[in-house]
């Protein structure tokens, strides 16, 4: 689940504070052209803006920059296991760096499972997900306060499908920047 | 007869709305040797212009088809229709080779009235088993269909009947980024289905109270879950957890005063109780790792859970009152989601076969499991109330569907939605 909307709106409040104009659409504004197309992929409803430079260079938030560690927001798992395996590191140590750098900023981690099993216990092995990358984010010098969970279980899959493909997709911790 | 006042009662309050044929019910499996028996259509004795809006007698063939023990007499068939004892020429029907023949007449009994009686014989005997005679309305004449078969189910096997049961289940419509959750209540033939909440968000885990009118679940829509308790004939409603992290599995004692639950609020997910009248939380089971999916015996004494504290989810058993928790299964790498059978005897649960998710069901006493469905992602089992037949979800054509089997593993129906995924099902218990 992309929650555009909810992510883009400081940008939208930045847009409005400097640029004076409010676009709501990705097509009001001439900036669009170099756009934030990655960052409001999939808003489908809602405000979407974008934020570049005459120049090309990136001045909205790295969380929407595909150029960077941050664009990354998904980390995958194993069937029935919380561990976070290494490829995923250097991305969450990306955000741990953001948050501490960012310390307005607020990270809800969402906790997801494919559909196999059971659906409770699935809510169960989601939130172990989503406190394993707390846990990692935490020690990485996060602030607690930063930082809030929830587990989906198996109720809100990234991608339909029943099928091995599809289950390592929704088998995932999900970063939803508020 | 006081329980079916009791019975009419609760079908006054409720009434028929909704959708009309929400399930379809194929049998896939039936059982050999199947009782035969021959339902006569009911004769209407009002108006032929306007007959009544439901075919009792097919309604009462169709519940004693679909519990797999009987064999019903298709109406081509018949070589006669009769509708009162003197018409019944036993001859007929021992030329057909039927054990069992029900007959029966609805009238007009006031405005908007009916009254329904029938007969059910020993074809052989050549003598009647059982006789009743009802009043009920256009709204209900269903319920009394449900009614009658549960009596003769129950008086040629020996079993009380579970047609004039309910369902729950949650369905869920749209697509994946925008679905619409439904938490609904069928009878237990799938007509009559009723949408009771519905939401945007996640609903998971409904479980009835032992008394059949109230659901507890778990809601996401305040964007957290919680855990509700609402009132099924009036739409009444009350929160009962929001803590911080998982409120889920809720299951209501077998005298409906506690309900126990996994809550994560002091970490990992745990099995609490809580006192209903007084809204108080006891933690009964702690341990570092997951503990969920908390069911009662039906005695009150214990309370099975599942729990991957061995490395893998396994079911455990632990007493109401407090104690050290023991493993109950150990075969195959994943068992999940158990509930009691309401003789207390029996355990159904998830199992993993190889890669595969199914329904199993172990006999306490033995300690033997025996996997009873096919599928490969068959989820949510739940006893119907008489403990004959065990309800779970699975897939069927790339769609979550519902499907029964008997206890025995040997006779399987499917209850196909017509639109959505469906899903966590759970049978109601008897209306008291």
């Amino acid at each position: 689940m992309k929650r555009a909307p909810l992510i883009l709106l400081p940008l939208l409040l930045v847009t409005l504070l400097l640029g004076g104009c409010g676009t709501t659409g990705p097509t009001t504004g001439e900036e669009g052209a170099t756009g934030a197309a990655g960052g409001a992929a999939g808003a489908g409803s809602g405000a979407e803006t974008s934020a570049a430079s005459a120049g090309g260079a990136w001045t909205g938030s790295p969380l929407d920059d595909p150029n960077s560690p941050l664009y990354e927001k998904v980390v995958y798992f194993d069937f029935d296991r919380s561990e976070i395996r290494p490829e995923f590191l250097p991305m969450l140590r990306a955000h741990a760096d953001y948050l501490i750098n960012t310390p307005s900023a607020r990270l809800v981690i969402e906790g997801h499972c494919d559909e196999r099993g059971s659906r409770e216990y699935n809510i169960a092995l989601g939130e172990r997900r989503a406190n394993a990358v707390r846990r990692f984010l935490e020690a990485e010098g996060v602030s607690p306060l930063q930082l809030e969970t929830i587990s989906y279980g198996e109720e809100r899959p990234a991608v339909p499908g029943h099928n091995e493909e599809a289950w390592a997709k929704n088998r995932r911790a999900e970063l939803v920047y508020q | 007869m006081k329980r079916l006042l009791q019975f009419f009662l609760v079908f006054l309050v409720l009434g028929v709305q909704g959708a009309r044929a929400g399930l379809v019910i194929e049998i896939t499996e039936g059982v050999e040797g199947a009782l035969p028996i021959a339902v006569v259509p009911f004769r209407w004795k009002g108006d032929p212009a306007s007959p009544p809006p439901q075919k009792v007698g097919r309604i009462v063939a169709a519940d004693l088809h679909r519990s797999g023990y009987f064999r019903t007499l298709p109406e081509s068939e018949m070589l006669a229709f009769p509708a009162t004892t003197a018409e019944v020429d036993f001859r007929d029907w021992r030329a057909l080779k039927q054990e069992n023949l029900v007959i029966g007449e609805v009238e007009p009994n006031g405005p908007g009235g009916y009254k329904v009686n029938f007969k059910l014989f020993d074809v052989y005997q050549g003598e009647q088993l059982m006789g009743y005679s009802f009043a009920t309305t256009a709204r209900d004449l269903r319920s009394v269909a449900h009614h009658i078969a549960d009596l003769i189910y129950e008086t040629l096997t020996g079993t009380p009947g579970a047609f004039a049961t309910r369902i729950a289940y949650v369905v869920s419509e749209g697509t994946i980024e925008q679905p619409r959750i439904s938490l609904r209540v069928a009878d237990s033939d799938g007509y009559n289905s009723q949408v009771i909440l519905s939401s945007s968000e996640p609903i998971m885990s409904p479980a009835w109270s032992p008394d059949g009118r109230k659901l507890a679940y778990v809601s996401f829509e305040n964007g957290r879950p919680s855990i509700w308790i609402q009132e099924v004939f009036t739409g009444r409603r009350e929160k009962i957890t929001s803590f911080k992290g998982i409120n889920g599995a809720p299951a209501f004692s077998p005298d409906g005063r506690f309900l126990a639950m996994a809550l994560s609020k002091d970490g990992d997910p745990d099995i609490y109780v809580m006192d209903l009248a007084r809204r108080k939380l006891r933690r009964l089971v702690r341990h570092w790792a997951i503990d969920t999916e908390p069911a009662w015996s039906p005695d009150g004494r214990y309370i099975v859970f599942t729990s991957d504290r061995g490395g893998s989810p396994q079911i455990y058993r632990v007493p109401v009152t407090g104690g050290a928790a023991e493993r109950i299964t150990y075969d195959n790498g994943y068992n999940a989601r158990a509930s009691y059978s309401p003789d207390g005897k029996l355990l159904t649960f998830i199992t993993r076969v190889g890669q595969q998710f199914r329904i199993a069901v172990m006999d306490l006493a033995r300690g033997s499991t025996t996997v009873l469905t096919d599928g490969s992602l068959d989820e949510s089992p739940s006893f119907a109330p008489n403990g004959s037949m065990i309800i779970y979800a699975t897939r069927y054509r790339g769609k979550g569907v519902l499907a029964a089997v008997s206890t025995d593993g040997r006779v399987k129906q499917r209850l196909a939605l017509q639109s959505g995924d469906v899903r966590d099902p759970v049978w109601s218990p008897y209306y008291k």
